[in-house]
């Protein structure tokens, strides 16, 4: 029995589980759109349609037919990338949330290093000190991060840093008047901005982005805290730091050294984590600074009850979701010599 | 509760309550959060007698009045008592938090404790549904529920308890795995006893206290999810001064006057912090280690 062939084996396991979840998720979000009181086709054809036209719909929908064959045709859709039409923009979903997805995919990026900037050290910091006030401390103040309704905290922040302090920009990705100066190519407005040479328009978007990503860090260092802590302190209690000490290296040494070079692998699968629940964060903190990215998308569409869109998204954020556990996966296993 | 006619013969499962309560109390983050929890049914069931105005009533001559003159927290937009509303919104954030919790418990308790004792297919399949629903945010699928079913408070509270109770069916789970090989178990199934009399009576009772605890770690992120759904106007509907609704209609006032969103909110987040620090202290609580070391 090689080793080779036992990897394989959980690896086709996985690709197994990987393909029931994704099925699940497609009947989920199937059952879901279904579920909806609203008559799907009067939101197309309107209130004053004839019987004539509204049976049309009715059956170009394929809404006469069972439900199995509707969902075979769902699943038929999705396949083949056919998420239907946005009735409020007119054009296919999947082209509106690729136009979209950039802003958010920026804001989170941000957030989550700035998140594992803030949760790292804090979690290393209170191992260290388990249990004395620094521990206490460091507990509270990510608790404190976790418990706060983000889309209040966006607000209050809002008030004091924009309107009284006028330190950052305001809601938007960069000053109204810089909007259309630079090409979209790709979309990431850091990126193309540096692409174009203007500055201004840079300085503008980083601006507009501290804000939101610092919060959204904020929120989801809490987890980081967490994790970093109960993680070093299974490190700090093993005999090797012990051992290091004895032998003459400065605490910090032994900390930063040893302790914290152990559980690196851990850290990146804990933030390729985390960065899947940042999503939701991102949701209500776009809602709040008019950001024009994937969660303004998904809440303007439910306001207006396209079923269309909303399922799309919900979709694409479980596949993401997957994808960052699968992720996770992976990267556990090409870092962490003990699974091979 | 019977408390006080039982104390003197004080039930195991009471005694157990009152040193967890007492282990609590030192504690002064816990402390906090039993206070905090505390405050807040006190205000829900004498609402009408601690609020200052009806919260309902509006005074369009007196509208977004800045706190004091009679209004503790100020007025809103239709000249409602901030203050007022605050108090009457405890009750949606006690019936929200106690209606998805008497949902939850039960059913992640069922299928987890089903899926335990029984294993094999019907556990597989069983876990695998769990995954789904655990793959999604659950800010995420409350929404999906609510876009389909309507906005409306009670369509919110079914849409939390749709994803909030794959955890502690998972839990549940777990601990009946420890439980199915035991003899007194076995002892039941000789009897004659019947697979679902086994979950419901032998299984079920020795995982409710990890979930009850599960539960109360879930209270808060319940509650910042009904205030998200409420924000985004898809919970509670206007006149029902539900703290997430409350801010999403003072958004449009908050730069000129930053009393409308900002009680509303540090209700929502005294409430979630208090019952993180309470799930906090709970989980050590009952770490026997951590007890043995106070």
């Amino acid at each position: 029995m090689s080793f080779s062939r036992l990897r394989l084996g959980g690896a086709v396991g996985q690709l197994g589980s990987i393909i029931v979840t994704l099925l699940g998720l497609l009947v989920l979000t199937f059952f879901i759109g279904r579920m909806m009181p609203a008559d799907p086709v009067r939101a197309i054809v309107g209130e004053d349609a004839t019987r004539e036209t509204y049976e049309q719909v009715y059956h170009a929908l394929g809404l006469d037919r069972p439900v199995w064959e509707q969902f075979v045709y769902y699943m038929r859709d999705v396949l083949t990338g056919n998420f239907g039409t946005s009735i409020r923009t007119g054009q296919p979903v999947i082209q509106d949330i690729l136009h979209v997805m950039p802003a958010t995919i920026e804001l989170a990026t941000f957030a989550i290093l700035i998140g594992a900037c803030l949760g790292i050290p804090m979690g290393v910091f209170a191992a260290v000190n388990k249990d004395r006030w620094p521990d206490h401390a460091v507990r509270v103040f990510s608790l404190f991060g976790h418990s706060m309704p983000i889309f209040w905290t966006g607000m209050i922040a809002l008030i004091v840093f924009y309107a009284h302090l006028d330190l950052v920009g305001g809601s938007g990705r960069m000053d109204q008047f810089y909007i259309g100066l630079v090409d979209e190519r790709t979309g990431f407005l850091l990126i193309d901005s540096l692409r174009a040479g203007e500055m201004d328009v840079f300085w503008s978007a980083l601006n507009h982005l501290i804000l939101p990503a610092t919060l959204l860090g904020y929120s989801s260092s809490a987890y980081i805290t967490r994790m970093t802590r109960s993680f070093m302190l299974d490190q700090l209690g093993q005999e090797y730091v012990t051992t290091a000490r004895v032998k003459g290296l400065s605490r910090g040494q032994t900390i930063w050294l040893h302790a914290f070079g152990n559980i690196r692998v851990q850290l990146v699968t804990i933030i390729a984590l985390a960065y899947g629940s940042l999503l939701e964060g991102a949701v209500l903190i776009e809602t709040v600074f008019a950001w024009p990215g994937f969660g303004s998308y998904l809440t303007s569409n439910l306001i207006i009850g396209d079923m269309n869109a909303v399922m799309t998204c919900v979709l694409i954020i479980g596949v993401i979701f997957i994808g960052l556990n699968l992720l996770s996966d992976i990267l556990y296993r090409i870092f962490d010599p003990r699974t091979r | 509760m019977s408390a006080a006619v039982e104390t003197h013969t004080l039930p195991g499962w009471l005694n157990a309550l009152k040193n967890i309560l007492l282990f609590l109390l030192r504690s002064p983050t816990s402390a906090f959060g039993l206070a905090v929890l505390a405050v807040l049914i006190l205000c829900a069931l004498f609402a009408p007698l601690i609020a200052t105005h009806d919260p309902y009533v509006q005074a369009l001559g007196n509208t977004l009045k800045p706190p004091g003159n009679g209004h503790l927290f100020g007025t809103d937009e239709l000249g409602r008592d901030i203050f007022s509303r605050l108090v009457y919104g405890a009750r949606i954030t006690l019936t929200i938090i106690f209606l998805v919790s008497i949902i939850v418990g039960p059913v992640g308790l069922l299928i987890g404790a089903s899926a335990g004792y029984l294993g094999g297919k019907f556990d597989t399949v069983l876990m695998r549904i769990t995954d789904i629903f655990l793959s999604f945010p659950s800010l995420i699928l409350s929404l999906a529920f609510v876009a389909a079913l309507g906005p409306s408070l009670n369509n919110a509270i079914i849409a939390i308890a749709l994803t909030s109770w794959p955890p502690i069916a998972r839990l549940a789970r777990a601990e009946a795995m420890t439980f199915r090989k035991a003899d007194y178990i076995a002892a039941a199934r000789l009897q004659g006893a019947s697979p679902l009399r086994i979950i419901v009576k032998s299984i079920m009772p020795m995982c409710l206290p990890s979930v009850l605890i599960r539960l109360t770690l879930n209270m808060a992120t319940v509650i910042l999810t009904a205030a998200g759904l409420g924000f985004l106007g898809l919970g509670a509907q206007p006149p029902l001064p539900e703290w997430g609704a409350m801010i999403a209609t003072g958004r449009r006032y908050m730069l000129d006057n930053w009393w409308l969103v900002t009680f509303p909110g540090l209700a929502i987040l005294t409430v979630s912090l208090s019952f993180n620090l309470l799930g906090d202290g709970l989980r050590d609580a009952l770490d026997p280690k951590q007890m043995n070391k106070r």
